[in-house]
């Protein structure tokens, strides 16, 4: 029996989709969201250190399961099937609000540099650098509604570095905890502007549900209190409100349909049953994060656009890149643990922009708390990792450490990349992703660059002993996976236009990290979500009588 | 945040639970399957393995690999707080693509040792315990003993489970008693959900 059509159909309950779905069935289009997971609680796993989205020695708390496997380039001409939990994978999330749910919820706005990164910067060789075809000042009010309507707290006046707002955050910033009290004299003693990490928490109740109780592990673990905002509690339950939205879980897509006009007509995708379904609709919205959007898009073959949706010019699945994550580790004396999570609450922006003779940067951050096996890995250079050694580091510096890391703006690489696999299926019989290619050497420079800044930072502070983390050239992409389907204003280099619609094709959209050009020096969300209310609001404006004009 | 930071390897398909579901499955069907009432009978008195994939020569001789990564002190080490338990556990669940490691690693690292010292590891002395797991370590170990799995990834497997056994959650059959937790003096389990902090 075929399903009955609606006006939109939105593949991926995560933040791009999440909002999109909530913008459009507001305006009164009927909806159906497709997302492959299931509704997730804190319940199943807790906070279970070596199950969650964060540390997955014994798998993802989340999703995906071992039913979405991918290819990953190991080496040279060398391929490795890989499951979701395993390094390289590159996983987010697969449950209602995707990564939104586990996330350590930094709600960062990005500079209005990056969003102009070739022309402020010039492209380093074998980099496809480009500028956004939007502006900062053009994706303002919508940053301003997702912190509005997702929830933030935050307060960014002790941060010159920041892009203008016109209002502030709903929510008052956190305060320090040890680490970022230490953190703050120290940052100050040397000339730089410390500031509160805004926060897709709740500082105070909001939403009607609860303030954060400080819970000590929050990154990578659904919220117990339900504190922590993602698309899952917060505009997912308002598009269902609205009677507009039907969100069907457990449903994995399998193509966007495009027919012979190149018209998308709806979506192919497998129900719960793994039953074969058509769901027709006037437009169609992908949000399944770069490297599923990209894989859909490829898996689109029509008559028009044989190698894919959008994939005209070869643009789609290309530029993968996340964040070149720097950092160093410090030890002290003095006690620096407090129990207070989730444990990252200071950070810097002095260095996202104006490194001599660098592209970019990154903010830093102290880290979330380091649960216990995680720190069994965190070590000196040269100190033994086992034996008595190890037993006497863990008891005498577990409660006196601090960590700075900083997420690296990524150089696009036109090589990094997303392709189908030509043999490997998934359980529906999908052809899955298959991922290759390595970062830029400039991502390595600057994150070394950066490293040296953190472990400055960390000796100001009074550590007794520090070393730096530098990234390494691999293949980036991870939780912050962005930039496989960049929008653009020239369909011969990009894949989506400035509203996140297809080129080429006019009832298609996206509304994810896909579309980033770059990806700031910031973790993503926040813009991920900006743009589902930027994308979806130009849905809506071009909305009318009952169809998209 | 940085996912890729403290993943560690893993991986099958197969769940516990599943498994678990399956020998039974196979030995009651073997039982009825010969239609003798006699075996039924037998079954409850044969006697129960004590790993589910461990032979108890492999396990004697890991659980003393597990002992010098995580010594006893003051405070209990692999062997009290259940290391084999956890790795035993894990290896017919998320972590069964390393049982072939884990099989021809031990019988490597056996070899190793009898070629080595002309004793099993079990007999020798303390430090030269820590010598002969430093040399696997750092993959000074004979080649033609170590094609796959190599030493170091053999001696990093190892690593990462008897860690995982000892600060895990106790779910999983290791950190017995939170142990790990109360020598880091975090409290156990882990209170959540109270507002003890100073509120915003």
């Amino acid at each position: 029996m075929a399903l009955k059509h609606v006006n939109a159909v939105v593949v991926g309950a995560g933040a791009g989709g999440g909002v999109v779905a909530k913008e459009l069935s507001e305006a009164g289009l009927s909806v159906v969201i497709l997302e492959r997971g299931g509704w997730v609680s804190f319940e199943e796993h807790g906070q279970d250190e070596l199950l969650n989205q964060r540390t997955t020695a014994l798998g993802n708390a989340y999703g995906p399961d071992d039913r979405s496997p991918r290819v990953v380039e190991t080496g040279p001409g060398t391929w490795e099937i890989v499951m979701p939990h395993e390094g390289g994978y590159s996983n987010n999330a697969a449950c209602v609000g995707s990564g939104t749910v586990s996330y350590g919820a930094m709600a960062w706005r990005y500079m209005e540099k990056d969003f102009r990164m070739r022309s402020t910067y010039g492209a380093p060789e074998g980099s496809t650098l480009e500028d956004w075809p939007i502006s900062y000042d053009d994706l303002e009010p919508f940053y301003e509604k997702a912190e509005q309507e997702v929830g933030v707290s935050g307060d960014m006046s002790a941060n010159p570095f920041a892009a203008p707002r016109r209002r502030a955050y709903p929510m008052p910033a956190f305060p320090y905890n040890t680490e970022g009290r230490i953190l703050e004299a120290a940052a100050k003693r040397l000339g730089l502007h410390p500031f509160p990490i805004p926060m897709l928490r709740n500082s105070v109740p909001y939403g009607g549900r609860n303030a954060c109780v400080h819970n000590r592990y929050c990154c990578g673990f659904a919220c117990p209190n339900n504190a922590k905002n993602g698309t899952h509690n917060t505009v997912i339950p308002r598009a269902l409100a609205t009677g507009n939205c039907e969100l069907r879980t457990h449903s994995m897509a399998r193509e966007v349909v495009v027919d012979d006009r190149g018209v998308a007509r709806g979506v192919r995708y497998f129900d719960e049953s793994d039953a074969e379904q058509l769901q027709t609709a006037d437009l169609v919205v992908v949000s399944g994060g770069a490297i599923e959007t990209a894989r859909l898009l490829l898996n689109s073959r029509s008559r028009l656009f044989p190698n894919g949706a959008g994939n005209r010019y070869d643009w789609v699945g290309r530029n993968l890149q996340g964040h070149a994550y720097c950092g160093a580790d410090g030890l002290f004396e003095e006690k620096t643990f407090d129990d207070v999570g989730p444990g990252a609450t200071i950070a810097i922006s002095d260095f996202n922009h104006g490194n001599p003779g660098l592209r970019g940067g990154a903010a830093l951050c102290n880290e979330f708390i380091r649960p216990p096996y995680g720190f069994s890995g965190m070590r000196p250079p040269g100190q033994p990792s086992w034996g008595k050694a190890h037993k006497e580091f863990q008891r005498r510096f577990y409660k006196r450490s601090v960590s700075i890391r900083g997420p690296v703006q990524e150089m696009p690489v036109f090589d990094a990349r997303m392709q189908i696999d030509p043999s490997v299926t998934d359980h529906w019989g999908i052809p899955v992703a298959r991922l290759s290619g390595s970062r830029h050497l400039h991502d390595i420079e600057i994150g070394r660059v950066m490293a040296a800044r953190a472990q400055a930072w960390l000796m100001e502070a009074g550590a007794v002993a520090t070393w730096t983390n530098v990234p390494g050239p691999g293949l980036s992409g991870g939780q912050h996976q962005a930039g496989t389907c960049r929008m653009g204003t020239d369909p011969k280099t990009s894949v989506a236009n400035r509203f996140g619609q297809v080129h080429d094709i006019e009832n298609l959209f996206l509304s994810d990290a896909s579309l980033h050009v770059t990806n700031g020096g910031f973790n993503p969300v926040l813009t991920i979500m900006a743009l589902g209310y930027w994308v979806g609001g130009h849905i809506r404006a071009r909305w009318k009588d009952g169809k998209l004009t | 945040m940085n996912g890729a930071e403290y993943a560690a390897g893993g991986g099958g398909a197969i769940s516990r639970r599943t498994a678990l579901k399956l020998g039974l499955v196979g030995v009651l069907g073997a039982a009825v399957g010969a239609g003798s009432t006699a075996a039924i009978a037998r079954l409850g008195k044969a006697v129960q393995p004590r790993y589910r994939f461990f032979t108890d020569t492999e396990a004697d001789l890991l659980i003393d690999i597990c002992e010098q990564i995580i010594p006893r002190d003051d405070v209990p080490g692999a062997t009290d707080t259940g290391a084999i338990r956890y790795i035993d556990r894990q290896l017919c669940g998320p972590l069964s693509r390393h049982q072939r490691a884990y099989r021809r690693g031990l019988e490597s690292f056996r070899k190793t040792c009898l070629r080595t010292y002309k004793a099993s590891f079990q007999e020798l002395a303390p430090s030269l315990k820590i010598e002969a797991l430093r040399s696997i370590e750092r993959g000074e170990a004979p080649k033609e003993l170590w094609d796959d799995p190599p030493a170091k990834g053999f001696f990093n497997l190892v690593l990462a489970h008897t860690m995982q056994s000892f600060y895990g959650s106790p779910r999983h059959g290791g950190n017995r008693d939170y142990a790990s937790y109360r020598m880091l003096g975090l409290d156990y389990p882990q209170i959540v959900g109270q507002n003890r902090y100073r509120k915003a």
